[in-house]
């Protein structure tokens, strides 16, 4: 049993922790996108449209990624090209997504989904235990270890991160570098959109293949704070959403085995969980000031 | 950037003469407000279903205009208001939340009908109508205790109200009939809407255990993982089929279209009344789907008991019937008021939880 | 081609007037052809949302309604934004608000006093205000990041509220339907005019936006926020404590959304159920920042944002527009509010030949 209940808090927890990673490179980079929630919708209903009309899950990815990317593009014009306030366009895009998923995702409701089969990694699922539970995942899982591993190499050990991370804590000294933090910029939030997206087409191919209206039901904003909970960092992001995950699905198994405690009380625990953890992890005040990107949020114009 | 906004704005000049005068109409407007979206999949979507079904029906006479994805609370009014101002002869207000709002409003608007589903407060030109839904779930509860090699089942259960009580314990009740020592698990969502999470409570309960699913939320996530899990499970609201085609057992479907027919030509004819409906399989205001995936002698059962619940001769609460702790509600024989059932917040015996208090 | 922004040396109070004529503008051409695409008559359509709302009395007062809890939530989130503190839970203090401004009518439901109602009104102000003191607290003791928690609290309040009206505060002879007993009169806020049930709720707002601009303008409190908000270094130079500004901020932003909860639920509603908001603290974070955190400004921002919803119903209604399209719809203004703003700080410049420009900034 205990195993089913692992595999159940991963497919709750990849959408969140894809979502978070990809957030989390927006933000290194000085980039603060509340829109999370609107371009994972979008990655949502393109990924479902795509698989639908094509019949082909693996093409539904690259559609939720190119939808979630494309919708981002939008966030990126208007806060990087315009420098438009990056809250308020945040929350715009979020009205937006959930407004245009609903309309163009219409004549796909109620259509019986396409799940993305598992891919069975021979050898290593024969492991017991592990086996299943890590090797025997479908796609989107692999990408989502593999964009961990990725995005903290690229972070800390590559020299476009360290350009990247640099631009996010101080961009007016990044531009006097010669850096060109536009573009950089605009990377991340692409780069950010296109993981929202593919965190969108986790939920239509995997967690529950179907298409309705709003499915995403706020897990954007929970990878939102994921990142914050994370302290900017891949690998605290990988556990911190494991764990929202792990409580999320440990308050219905206490729900389940008759437990009898307000069932309220038991959801809003991941939520007070969060809190504490955050508390905890912040009140050593120099690791999170060293990880916290200075200019998050603030508008960057070159000037000449 | 000047030249652009100039042309830009004489395009929108010449796009607007194409707008056409409102036509003249001597249709009646009945009118919809709902909670959810229309193509929600389970509840909002089953009323719209009802509502085509009028149109179709009374295509002639009257229009069906709706409003959907209203939040219950201090727009609910003003949605009503607003209906009523526009010339809805009829309105009807398709969510429990909208019940205070409804009624403000009727008080406004003497001329105007208004029917508020699942509510309880009625006025001379408010009328209130619900369905027996657990008459249904006790025929669910019987073909569960059928098809279970465990005697256990899950129940996705969205919010702590009265609705959704009455529904466990009518599913528990059936299963009993059958399988005196039938046991019922429950978790509540918290939630009427997001199939990540009822996916996930689906796959809570099925982890510990049950291997029959039946659910009070709106989306088919939970008959998804069913399937996948290789148990049966129930649909709700709409038939869900097409989500588990191997397995759905039945689903109780809601089929407003009759009672809105009913009402709306009553309403044209001059002879509604307000009144407190609460109509049940006999009516048709629900309908079992097809029993599919089970042995004909379970199929039989079902199709008998419906038979009874229809001809009046069964009562799924019918004593004796004790509560969850022991002690006695319903003497044998015995059968409640609609108010006691209506209002129902206690379990009865053999459901494993503790009822949110 | 690409575009290029030059700072201008100082606001323009041209663009600060055109910016929002020229946002209209663009927002009625391309929604007028997003209509049309959707074989509606652009004109009526655009007719529908932003004029027939204001054309009677009865949907004025509905405007009034609508738009005073997002103008009160949003004055008081300026103030926090405007000193760099990011209270985004106003939502989680709304409704604990209206939990404790209702104590008083759901407790004591035979107390029939004029008193009552002032007592709801700051019993609510101190409920929001607790609750916003939570991240600030934890923000100066734990250095925890208010973005983060003021938002898992919004989650937290409302599954409180949904626990309370579920159970112990549920209405005995509702038929255990989750709402509380409705209030008695004393209780319920009292409307302006005989002409429509738009409450004493806007009172307050305006009465906060104006004290709140006086503030801003004129008082020092309001240049402590303003430079703390810029700089904490330059503030601490100034002599001003940026914690006390934390607990300023935060209390204030959070008493105001606690007044628009209990406002709302006495005014509007009339008794607690589960969903007392549709998403008021949220979209308040969007008036703010469209009346460019000026309470003012915010003002007008708030009708206006509060006439796309009463123009998507109405069109949802009378053409048949579907609320998705309402909310695209939504979208696009904001957009367009939010793009058109750049050109109050800075000069926009299309370039078509990049190696020119590249000329140029040489010279």
């Amino acid at each position: 049993m205990f195993e089913a209940i692992l595999l159940t808090v991963i497919t709750a927890s990849t959408p969140l922790v894809i979502a978070a990673l990809g957030e989390l490179v927006a933000e290194r980079s000085g980039v603060l996108n509340l829109g999370v929630e609107g371009m994972m919708i979008m990655g949502a209903v393109s990924a479902f449209a795509a698989a639908q009309l094509t019949g082909s899950p693996y093409l539904g990815i690259l559609a939720g990624i190119a939808g979630g990317a494309l919708f981002s593009l939008l966030f990126g014009f208007l806060t990087l090209t315009l420098v438009a306030n990056q809250v308020a366009t945040g929350l715009a895009l979020t009205i937006l997504g959930l407004g245009l998923s609903g309309q163009l995702g219409e004549s796909f409701v109620g259509m019986p989904g396409i799940k993305l089969q598992p891919i069975v990694i021979p050898l290593l699922s024969d492991i017991p235990f592990f086996g299943l539970v890590l090797f025997a995942q479908d796609l989107i899982f692999y990408l989502s270890v593999a964009l961990v591993i990725g995005i903290s190499w690229f972070l800390f050990k590559s020299r476009a991160g360290l350009k990247l991370r640099a631009i996010g804590d101080n961009h007016g000294s990044a531009h006097a570098l010669g850096i060109n933090v536009v573009r950089v910029r605009y990377l991340a939030v692409l780069f950010g959109g296109a993981c929202a997206g593919l965190a969108g087409a986790q939920l239509s191919l995997v967690y529950t293949p179907q298409w309705v209206e709003n499915m995403s039901a706020g897990r954007g904003w929970i990878a939102l704070a994921l990142v914050v909970f994370a302290s900017w960092r891949p690998w605290r992001l990988l556990a911190g959403g494991y764990l929202f995950g792990a409580v999320t699905i440990g308050q219905l198994h206490a729900q389940a085995f008759g437990i009898g405690v307000p069932s309220q009380l038991l959801s809003a625990l991941p939520y007070a969980a969060t809190i504490v953890v955050l508390i905890i992890i912040s009140h050593n005040r120099r690791m999170t000031l060293i990880n916290t990107p200075a200019s998050l949020g603030k508008p960057f114009v070159p000037d000449r | 950037m000047k030249k652009l906004i100039i042309a830009l704005t004489a395009t929108a000049a010449v796009l607007g003469g194409f707008a056409s005068g409102a036509s003249a109409q001597e249709k009646k407007k009945v009118c919809f407000i709902y909670v959810g979206s229309k193509t929600d999949g389970g509840w909002t979507q089953a009323h719209d279903i009802g509502r085509q079904a009028l149109q179709k029906a009374l295509d002639d006479k009257i229009e069906t205009p709706f409003l959907e994805s209203v939040p219950e609370g201090p727009d609910a009014e003003r949605a009503i208001e607003r209906m009523a101002r526009s010339g809805c002869a009829m309105i009807y207000t398709t969510s429990f939340g909208f019940m205070d709002a409804t009624v403000k409003v009727a008080a406004k608007f003497p001329d105007v009908k208004f029917e508020h589903a699942t509510g309880f407060k009625a006025a001379e030109n408010l009328a209130t109508y619900n369905s027996r839904f657990y008459e249904g779930r006790y025929i669910q509860g019987q073909i569960a205790a059928k098809m279970s090699k465990k005697g256990l089942a899950g129940y996705i259960a969205s919010f702590p109200i009265p609705e959704v009580v009455m529904g466990i314990n009518a599913f528990e009740l059936g299963a009993k009939s059958i399988n005196p020592d039938f046991k019922l698990k429950v978790v509540w969502a918290n939630t009427w809407f997001d199939p990540g999470k009822e996916a996930d409570a689906a796959k809570a309960l099925v982890d510990q255990g049950v291997d029959i699913l039946t659910q009070h939320t709106d989306t088919t996530a939970p008959m998804q993982v069913a399937a996948e899990r290789g148990i049966f499970a129930f649909g709700q609201a709409s038939d869900m089929i097409a989500a588990g085609p191997k397995t759905q057992l039945t689903a109780i479907v809601d089929t407003w279209g009759a009672y809105y027919i009913k009402r709306t030509q009553a309403m044209l004819d001059g002879t509604w009344k307000s009144e407190q409906i609460w109509d049940g399989l006999k009516d048709g205001i629900l309908t079992m789907a097809p029993y599919t995936n089970m042995p004909d002698d379970v199929k039989a059962m079902a199709e008998e008991t419906e038979a009874k619940i229809k001809s009046g001769e069964l009562h799924p609460f019918t004593g004796p019937i004790n509560k969850q702790d022991g002690s006695a509600w319903l003497a044998a024989g015995e059968k409640p008021e609609d108010g006691v059932l209506l209002g129902m917040n206690f379990y009865i015996e053999g459901v494993d939880d503790k009822l949110p208090q | 081609m690409r575009l290029e922004l030059q700072k201008r040396a100082q606001v323009s109070t041209l663009f600060s007037i055109l910016s929002p004529l020229l946002a209209l503008a663009l927002t009625l051409v391309v929604g007028g052809i997003m209509f049309w695409a959707l074989g509606k008559s652009p004109t009526g359509a655009l007719y529908t949302f932003f004029v027939e709302p204001l054309l009677d009395v009865w949907s004025l007062h509905e405007l009034v309604i609508k738009a005073a809890p997002l103008i009160l939530i949003a004055v008081g989130l300026a103030i926090c934004y405007r000193s760099n503190n990011w209270n985004i839970g106003a939502e989680g203090q709304f409704t604990i608000g209206a939990i404790t401004g209702s104590i008083l009518p759901v407790l004591y439901p035979e107390w029939h006093s004029p008193m009552i109602l002032p007592l709801m009104l700051v019993m609510g102000m101190i409920g929001g205000a607790l609750y916003a003191g939570i991240p600030a607290f934890l923000k100066i003791r734990c250095n925890t990041n208010e973005i983060l928690t003021s938002l898992m609290l919004v989650y937290i309040a409302q599954l409180f509220l949904d626990w309370l009206v579920r159970g112990p505060w549920r209405d005995p002879q509702g038929y255990n339907f989750p709402q509380t007993k409705s209030f008695q009169v004393e209780a319920v806020l009292p409307e302006v005019l005989d002409s429509g049930r738009a409450h004493m709720g806007i009172v307050f707002t305006l009465l906060a936006a104006v004290l709140l601009w006086f503030m801003m303008r004129f008082m020092l409190k309001g240049f402590q926020v303003s430079v703390l908000g810029q700089s904490a270094r330059a503030g601490r130079f100034a002599g001003f404590s940026a914690k006390n500004m934390v607990w300023f901020s935060m209390l204030l932003s959070g008493a105001l959304a606690g007044l628009a909860g209990i406002s709302e639920v006495s005014g509007s509603i009339g008794h607690l159920q589960p969903t007392i908001s549709p998403g008021y603290g949220f979209t308040a974070i969007i008036v703010a920042f469209l009346g460019r955190l000026n309470p003012l400004g915010i003002v007008a921002s708030g009708f206006v944002l509060a006439l796309t919803y009463l123009g998507g119903e109405a069109a949802q209604l009378s053409i048949g527009i579907s609320d998705k399209v309402s909310r695209v719809f939504q979208g696009l203004i904001l957009f367009f509010v939010l793009s058109c703003d750049t050109l109050i700080h800075y000069r926009i410049r299309l370039i078509f030949n990049p190696s020119a420009a590249t000329a140029e900034a040489k010279n």
